[in-house]
């Protein structure tokens, strides 16, 4: 005999039975992001999905800030240009011995036969808005992978480094902030050479010098830039000033807060620096291998006898 | 007969049109999508037309849904993969069991016990990132659900406008 409810009456399975289903799903698609990162895929695709409701989202603030620009008065306008002349000036002189300097030190480069380090190219973006996740310091700019971005690419403003790209998408790509907390940032101290990693300390605005011992030559007021050595960002590029130093005895590492010196939160436009490393490629890990042993197994046997 | 926004009201409402839930939706997708630039207390829009929905027509929207608009938010986030679809799927499955208490209240007792599902839901987000390594983003992360639980009585009458429009008026008519 037939027992099934009548359809009507069906609805399908109980609510907890399919909380427990999705719920365990979402897990699952957590755990596959955070720690083996295989859902980039699906996100690009869902992300293409929903690319149509962000311009939609974002088209009456293009409309207001393009009336914004539109009535900007006559006299502010003015006022700008005559800053920019100004700065121009400044810059040109500036760019002047930078050109010869340039010169000079390719020379310098062939007499020695060293390559250049950098080919530098950038492309200019504009950010469209902050992520909204509260969790993670992240804009969004208006360039993607169709515009050669590519994940990894250093972002920089007038003042310094702004961040670095993590995501692409066609249209749009994220750029992490160098203030978010799992973003580092390899420094060097301009006015001893001393090298760092700087992290972003979590609250949006500062960075922290970590793993600096106690009695390190940090001081107030230092400015921190790009080490280059880890191949990403190019030399030179300044990061932040020291801002705040700790020294407690009772610590290995000194307490050493930054502030950064782009405006990360400021400016509407960046530049993405796309670069090709002429660096030459890093040694084979095998190398490296077989030199470690032989390291360890002196005291090994030194301890034997 | 006064309009009533909880089930004391005499007065009965005409049935809800599908194409108006999918569009109030989307219109919260969109308005979560603006770009807010993370000032603390905007309201999760999302959040918000879902636990209406959910408490209003449990039997149309459902978990399956919810987890859907969850992916999407994480997509146009950039959130943890996830993190969104677990807590609408949870936010979801409470609203649907507190669907038929809480429509035995007038507004306001409707709106603490929305705030206690937007905070619930919040809480849920924050324990999966604190565990995955974020920072905690301070007390001002929840002051949208604050906001939200507040607006949820205009929210109610604005939703209900079509449902609550006769065709042609009728004093002794409880449609």
């Amino acid at each position: 005999m037939d027992t099934t409810p009548p359809p009507f009456f069906n609805r399908g399975p109980a609510p907890l039975v399919r909380l427990t289903f999705f719920g365990l799903l979402a897990v699952l698609l957590m755990v596959l992001d955070a720690r083996f990162q295989y859902t980039e895929p699906l996100r690009q695709v869902i992300a293409l999905v929903a690319y149509p409701l962000q311009q939609a989202a974002l088209a009456p603030v293009r409309v207001a800030r393009a009336t914004f620009d539109y009535f900007t008065s006559k006299s502010a306008l003015e006022r700008e240009i005559d800053e920019l002349r100004a700065r121009h000036l400044q810059v040109a002189k500036d760019l002047v011995t930078l050109e010869a300097l340039a010169a000079e030190n390719a020379q310098l480069r062939r007499l020695m036969e060293a390559r250049e380090k950098w080919q530098r190219k950038s492309t200019l973006a504009e950010i469209l808005y902050a992520g909204r996740d509260p969790f993670a310091r992240r804009v969004v700019i208006d360039k993607g992978s169709s515009h050669g971005v590519r994940p990894g690419l250093a972002v920089i403003d007038e003042l310094g480094v702004v961040g670095q790209v993590t995501r692409v998408h066609p249209m749009l790509s994220e750029v992490t902030l160098i203030t978010d907390k799992n973003q580092a940032i390899p420094v060097q101290v301009v006015r001893n050479g001393l090298r760092a990693v700087a992290f972003g300390s979590g609250d949006g605005e500062t960075l922290d010098l970590r793993f600096m011992a106690a009695n390190a030559d940090v001081q107030n007021g230092d400015l921190l830039v790009t080490s280059g050595i880890d191949g990403t960002y190019p030399q030179g590029l300044p990061v932040a000033r020291v801002a705040r130093i700790e020294r407690d005895a009772a610590y290995v590492f000194a307490k050493i807060s930054l502030v950064p010196a782009a405006g990360t939160d400021r400016y509407r436009h960046v530049l993405v620096l796309s670069q090709d490393s002429l660096l030459p490629p890093p040694p084979p890990e095998a190398e490296t291998d077989k030199d470690r042993p032989s390291k360890m197994k002196r005291p090994r046997v030194r301890r034997d006898a | 007969m006064s309009v009533q926004f909880d089930n004391r009201s005499q007065r009965i409402l005409r049935p809800v049109k599908p194409g108006f839930i999918a569009v109030t939706i989307l219109v919260a997708l969109v308005l979560n999508m603006l770009p807010w630039r993370n000032i603390a207390g905007i309201p999760d829009w999302v959040a918000l037309a879902l636990v209406f929905w959910c408490v209003r027509e449990p039997r149309r929207i459902g978990i399956g849904l919810a987890w859907l608009l969850g992916i999407v938010m994480d997509a146009a986030n950039s959130a943890l993969f996830g993190q969104h679809a677990l807590a609408y799927s949870a936010l979801a499955f409470a609203s649907i069991a507190l669907s038929r208490r809480m429509l035995w209240f007038p507004l306001w007792p409707q709106a603490v016990h929305v705030l206690v599902l937007l905070l619930a839901s919040q809480l849920l987000m924050l324990a999966v990132r604190l565990f995955t390594g974020a920072a905690f983003p301070g007390f001002l992360y929840f002051a949208g659900s604050v906001i939200a639980a507040a607006l949820w009585p205009l929210v109610t009458i604005v939703l209900l406008i079509p449902q609550t429009l006769p065709d042609s008026m009728d004093e002794n008519r409880p449609i």
